[in-house]
């Protein structure tokens, strides 16, 4: 924190003994001894701009250059026709897309259900645990998949209930998906669901208390009252929060790389092997450009909901004050 | 209120705990109880012990931990840095350059970590800058990928700061230098310490791009889990895990307590 004051009134001193061609923009303020030079604005963005296309943009683009540069030398599409061709890739592409697609429905309609009740049919403790729920947030989401061991693993909570309750052999448990795909969805719907509950807990919070008395009053039902009150507001948030939890589990790999199955092979994962495990470099950087176009693109609809959400509750507030 | 009847009530409030429980309580309850097992055969773990604490306080978990605590703490200093200036630099833009400004330290969060770490793997592997092996890369990886959220907590930061403090330190002669240094960042402290936190946490918890980049001597606590549980140690995994976990959970509210006392100064 100290750095970030300091860096900056330093940054200002420089900046202010460069020649100020442009204009300021803004009057000099009164009692000044002379009118301040200013520097464009934009000229002081361009430091963490200069790191940030250092540091994460140039490296981008350098996967994009090596995902055309085989290992033999030269420039070619071999890399991407080879990688096109795997089956493995193939299926980590489907993998990615349906997992990714199955656990956000799963995420949305948990969080709906449980944001409902916190925010319409409160109880004493509700907000401790809407805060539990950002604490949640705070913590890396292989720790579900370690905990699901315990809970789903060969030996854990569940199967072991079983061997109590049938006095079969340790370890003869029925249950055993954690190394399917259903684990992995198990897994990011539990890990993903505060993503969705936030912004639909923010928005609930902005529905008029007035409204659903009046439709009750008028002899709604609570299915009802949900469904034509108070989904209409959600959906926004909805939107907003289901494409966001779509890229995450997209881009999502500490799950998978705990889940420790092969048969689960997702996008970032094929990056993984392909890089660390087989040390074929250009057939990672096809991977990873075909990831980061699928992410990004979502990533762009999901700011572009995001900025339609903003202004459309900001309307609403500026009406109802 | 949406129901009115108690027995609705009551119905609502089961469904909720029959979904909340097993979701999200259960996890954390399970890792807290395998963390003290030696076994876990039966519905409930058996052979309480706590060698698996003791391990931790010395040797490569140890090492591990002390690891992800200065990776989180650099990691989260750096990207405060470049964040809070970005959204410092950003607040005076408009339109186009916004947007522009906005879009690129936002774009992190889009790309898949395990990209990040590919990328730096690949354009830091060779001269001018040779990172590739040195635990700065690790550093860097984690700042590029918190950096997004400090630009956006502080940009919230900045749209809710009340302008009449700077406007009235301005109208009073204040170079802008001053009234950033005297005005804005006291103002700001509280949202720049919840910012901290919140990288400080992200950071300690980054497994995806630090599993394509740490060096040997360099390995943070998620990789150390990893390797834990990889290997079969899964009780020993899970006290590195409950760790991890506490040690997030002290960061975050002495962030908040800061805020807090901040926020009555």
């Amino acid at each position: 924190m100290a750095r970030t004051t300091h860096t900056l009134p330093v940054l200002d001193e420089r900046a202010a003994g460069t020649p100020a061609d442009a204009a300021p923009k803004s009057p000099a303020p009164h009692g000044s001894p002379r009118p301040p030079r200013t520097v464009p604005g934009w000229a002081w963005a361009l430091p963490p701009v200069a790191a940030l296309g250092y540091f994460f943009l140039y490296p981008l683009f350098l996967v994009g250059k090596q995902s055309f540069s085989p290992d033999s030398g030269g420039h070619s599409t071999e890399p991407w026709t080879d990688v096109i061709e795997e089956e493995s890739f193939r299926k980590a592409l489907w993998n990615t897309v349906w997992i990714a697609v199955g656990s956000t429905a799963g995420c949305l309609l948990l969080g709906f259900v449980l944001a409902l009740v916190i925010a319409f049919v409160p109880f004493p403790g509700g907000r401790a645990l809407s805060r539990f729920i950002d604490i949640f947030l705070a913590f890396p989401s292989f720790l579900i998949t370690l905990a699901l061991l315990f809970l789903y693993g060969t030996v854990g909570m569940a199967n072991g209930l079983w061997t109590d309750v049938t006095g079969g052999a340790s370890g003869s448990g029925p249950i055993d998906f954690l190394r399917t795909p259903w684990g992995v969805l198990l897994a990011e719907i539990t890990y993903f669901t505060p993503f969705v509950m936030r912004p639909l807990l923010a928005a609930f919070s902005q529905v008029e208390t007035a409204q659903l008395e009046v439709a009750s009053s008028l002899g709604a039902r609570a299915p009802r009252i949900v469904r034509q009150v108070i989904l209409p507001e959600a959906l926004p948030s909805l939107a907003a929060g289901g494409s966001l939890v779509l890229v995450l589990c997209l881009n999502e790999f500490g799950i998978v790389l705990f889940t420790g199955a092969k048969g689960v092979t997702t996008l970032p994962m094929l990056v993984y092997s392909k890089a660390i495990l087989d040390g074929d470099y250009p057939g990672a950087c096809v991977v990873a450009v075909v990831a980061v176009v699928l992410s990004v693109t979502l990533y762009g609809l999901y700011r572009a909901v995001v900025a339609r959400t903003a202004t459309l509750t900001g309307g609403a507030r500026r009406a109802g004050a | 209120m949406l129901v009115h009847s108690r027995g609705g009530r009551w119905t609502a409030w089961t469904v909720f705990f029959l979904l909340f429980l097993p979701v999200f309580a259960l996890p954390f309850l399970v890792v807290l109880m395998a963390s003290f097992a030696t076994n876990w055969s039966g519905a409930f773990p058996s052979h309480p012990t706590l060698t698996h604490y003791q391990d931790i306080t010395k040797g490569d978990s140890l090492n591990a931990l002390t690891t992800s605590l200065w990776t989180a703490l650099a990691a989260s200093v750096l990207a405060l840095v470049v964040g809070g200036w970005a959204a410092l630099a950003a607040e005076r833009l408009r339109g186009r350059q916004r947007r522009l400004l906005d879009t690129l330290f936002m774009l992190p969060v889009a790309v898949p970590s395990v990209v990040v770490g590919l990328s730096l793997l690949v354009a830091f592997s060779k001269p001018p800058l040779l990172l590739n092996g040195t635990r700065e890369i690790v550093i860097l990886a984690h700042t590029v990928l918190v950096t997004a959220f400090a630009y956006q907590s502080v940009s919230a930061a900045l749209v809710r700061l009340d302008p009449a403090y700077e406007q009235s330190a301005a109208s009073l002669g204040a170079r802008p230098a001053y009234v950033l240094w005297r005005i804005r960042v006291p103002l700001l402290l509280p949202s720049l310490t919840a910012a901290a936190g919140l990288c400080f946490a992200l950071s300690m918890g980054e497994l995806s791009a630090t599993m394509m980049l740490y060096p040997p001597d360099w390995l943070p606590l998620p990789v150390q889990i990893y390797g834990a549980t990889n290997r079969g140690s899964l009780f020993t995994g899970a006290a590195l895990a409950v760790v991890l976990m506490v040690t997030t959970l002290i960061v975050l509210l002495g962030m908040g307590r800061i805020r807090t006392r901040a926020s009555y100064r």
